[in-house]
């Protein structure tokens, strides 16, 4: 009798345990913060967990240069998390998830019907991934400064010279350590490029990187190192094509015009507080009044190595769903690239006057993207060619080559990176 | 003790006279070797093979059997240039810039660690006060992560960093001024030591990179001249204090062809590591400004694993390049050792 029972209850044990092995699913989620991304995130997916019972989301919050790095190499070797939140969003296609199967087609073409695309790679249709941030590159000027130094602050039309003059004047005047920088980052420097002509792809839509108008822009960017008007210590502070900011400095108040991007504003306003008067200016223009900044940002993937792939989709159909869409945008500070919640318009929580203004001339900027910004943040191997011009143009600035130079191995670069990206 | 160890050993011995029975005594020898032989061949020979290989394949993908066999175009693209001293001429010109920055930052820090070292062990050799407590502040460093030596010294050596604010400070004393008159009445220019961008000017970042990484390793190598000078004979040095010898004929005549053997280990061991530098530098300037301070190893690591489009095949083929390198100078270090042995 004792033996039965003992047996008995072994095997209910076993099956216990089994079962509840079959019913909990753990996932892991890669994330990186420009701000407070990862803890909302992490927040709003308690919310999913309280609402499908054994069901666990790790939310690793790792550095962005962990995502560039490490998340590619893993995603290579099949190591990857389930899913992540990515900038190279083209680069890494080949290992999205596609959701269409698990999500409401029409509920994301209407929302996120412009972004989808970025996700796609060299595939024409499928949804692989939610963009949780819309970011723009552009300015951050030190208002406080322009006003103590009496200098009258470049208005809307003004051209990168007009700023550079200006900002060189206010630094002059007020003592600070640096007129101009700008983040040591290809995808920043692009959109001034742009501003100043350059196209980046030829008439059939390969990529040529170095024109006229890119060069222009190099050249210009390079003298403002040599003339001290551009900060040295962000491109000429680092090798190889590591990203370097130079948000510190604006935020001590040593920097009177900063070229970075819209995912600084929530870090500004945190940081800064009322230390300074700070605001987000339009994108400069180049000489044919272009004034273009790139857009870019990141996104939610899924990846099809994932063991959980219909539970991957649900949880990115849930935070692409529009009222937690709204709530991350709103806690993070960040632009919605989810239609409907930007047209609703965001109720931005506890935010200050400067970081609300600054929300809102990064909406300002969005019409006035051009195509090229578009197609060159869609483009696939968008990547090779930022880091090709981060470290060529970085070997300008320093001094190592000259701007042709440069230029003549910025175009062999290409080729020799899209030969390799062909075999 | 042994009463209790004696029957273990007596039991695990039982299997192993059962195999030797069956294969015979040379054979046994294998018994033993052969799960050593599997895991040192799964761990340190398997990954040299597939290295080998990737270097012989193209492409981006990580995988074996997606990756195209191209022969040797690796190593062409790495090895073609125009002139070898002139990297510009070069197609790889990454490649022969960090070459040369190795090549030179070797040189300096392997002559300038030796020099250190040895002056330090001589000091530490002699019978001064607190020897012990300065053994451990000069061996202090080598305990040091890398990473956070790079982090110390990047905060005393950035724009607004300790040396810079110390230098602003000493610009502003009677001493600097004093000088300056000193100077300008000999009609040279005012003095002035205001501090500079040290991790931005090419040249100073180099210095320091060097500086930094000799004082991160002396303790290291100044421990094993040490033991070297307390391994040669005391009766050498008494024989030769009774014949008159000054202090540095000593020096040249005794400790040093003595110490002979032990520089050699110092020398050859400082040379691989030198060639291996990575962590540390590229923490502090991260190969920067430009290439200034990129060494071998950032190459292959940028290459394989940081840049975009990947390459592995070229990282690897550029690793079997450095492998080569090191590999002659174990044969020089071997060569070498053999011929102080044999006299």
């Amino acid at each position: 009798m004792t033996r039965t029972h003992l047996t008995t209850t072994a095997l209910a044990a076993l099956l216990g345990a089994t079962a509840l092995g079959a019913q909990a699913q753990e996932v892991r989620f890669m994330c990186y913060s420009d701000g407070n991304e990862c803890e909302v995130y992490d927040d709003l997916l308690n919310r999913f967990e309280e609402q499908n019972e054994g069901v666990t989301i790790e939310v690793d919050t790792v550095p962005y240069q962990a995502i560039l790095d490490n998340l590619p190499v893993q995603l290579a070797a099949g190591t990857a998390p389930d899913m992540a939140k990515v900038t190279d969003l083209g680069g890494l296609a080949e290992y999205y998830l596609d959701l269409t199967p698990h999500v409401d087609e029409a509920y994301w073409e209407e929302n996120f019907g412009n972004t989808l695309d970025w996700y796609r790679g060299d595939r024409d249709e499928g949804i692989y991934g939610m963009h949780s941030q819309l970011t723009i590159t552009g300015p951050y000027v030190n208002a406080t400064l322009f006003e103590d130094a009496g200098v009258e602050m470049p208005g809307e039309d003004a051209t990168w010279e007009d700023w550079a003059q200006a900002a060189t004047e206010v630094r002059d005047a007020t003592g600070v350590q640096f007129a101009m920088a700008m983040d040591r980052s290809g995808h920043r420097i692009a959109g001034p490029a742009i501003s100043y002509g350059a196209e980046l792809f030829d008439a059939e839509g390969e990529p040529i990187l170095v024109d006229e108008g890119f060069e222009d822009y190099v050249a210009q960017f390079v003298e403002w190192h040599e003339t001290g008007v551009m900060a040295q210590d962000v491109w000429g502070g680092a090798g190889g094509s590591t990203m370097v900011d130079a948000a510190q400095e604006f935020i001590n108040g040593e920097l009177v015009f900063y070229y970075s991007g819209s995912w600084n504003t929530g870090r500004m306003e945190e940081q800064i507080g009322d230390f300074f008067d700070w605001q987000v200016v339009g994108n400069p223009c180049g000489p044919d009044g272009v004034c273009t900044g790139m857009p870019g940002g990141a996104g939610i993937v899924g990846f099809d190595q994932s063991d959980n792939a219909e539970l991957v989709a649900q949880i990115i159909d849930f935070l692409a769903q529009e009222e937690i869409y709204a709530e991350a945008a709103a806690r993070t500070l960040n632009i919605p690239a989810h239609t409907g919640v930007a047209s609703e318009g965001v109720e931005y929580q506890d935010v200050s006057e400067p970081a609300a203004e600054a929300l809102n001339a990064w909406g300002a900027m969005v019409p006035n993207l051009s195509p090229t910004a578009f197609a060159y943040q869609g483009y696939p191997n968008n990547r090779a060619m930022f880091n090709i011009t981060v470290e060529r143009v970085s070997q300008a600035v320093v001094g190592e080559l000259t701007v042709d130079e440069a230029m003549q191995r910025m175009r062999e670069d290409l080729d020799a990176a899209m030969a390799e990206m062909q075999q | 003790m042994l009463r209790v160890i004696t029957p273990v050993m007596n039991l695990i011995e039982i299997p192993f006279r059962g195999a030797q029975r069956m294969l015979g005594v040379p054979l046994i020898a294998w018994v033993f070797l052969v799960p050593n032989i599997l895991l040192f061949g799964l761990f340190a020979f398997l990954p040299v093979i597939l290295n080998f290989v990737y270097g012989l394949t193209g492409g981006t993908n990580v995988l074996l059997a997606d990756r195209p066999y191209i022969g040797a175009q690796n190593f062409n693209y790495l090895l073609s240039c125009d002139n070898h001293f002139d990297p510009n001429t070069c197609r790889d010109d990454k490649f022969w810039r960090a070459v040369y920055n190795t090549t030179l930052f070797v040189t300096l820090q392997v002559g300038f660690m030796i020099a250190f070292a040895l002056t330090t062990a001589l000091i530490l050799n002699r019978d001064i006060r607190a020897r012990g407590f300065f053994r451990s502040v000069f061996f202090f460093p080598v305990l040091l992560s890398p990473v956070v030596v790079a982090l110390v010294w990047k905060w005393i050596l950035q724009r607004e960093g300790i040396l810079n604010a110390f230098l602003d400070w000493l610009n502003q004393t009677w001493l600097i001024a004093a000088l300056s008159g000193v100077t300008t009445a000999l009609g040279g220019e005012a003095l002035d030591v205001r501090g500079i961008s040290w991790i931005t000017d090419a040249d100073w970042a180099f210095f320091w990179s060097v500086f930094i990484s000799v004082w991160a390793h002396m303790g290291f190598y100044t421990l094993i001249l040490l033991a070297g000078l307390q391994a040669i004979p005391r009766d050498v040095y008494e024989a030769a204090t009774m014949d008159g010898a000054s202090a540095w004929r000593t020096l040249r005549r005794i400790t040093l062809p003595l110490l002979a053997p032990t520089m050699l280990v110092v020398l050859i061991l400082a040379l691989i590591k030198g060639v291996q530098t990575f962590d540390e530098v590229y923490a502090f300037t991260g190969g920067g400004p430009g290439t200034a301070t990129t060494f071998i190893i950032q190459y292959i690591y940028e290459e394989g694993f940081a840049g975009q489009p990947r390459l592995y095949g070229l990282s690897a083929a550029a690793s079997i390049l450095l492998a080569v390198v090191l590999v002659v100078l174990t044969a020089i270090q071997l060569w070498l050792n053999r011929r102080s042995v044999d006299g």
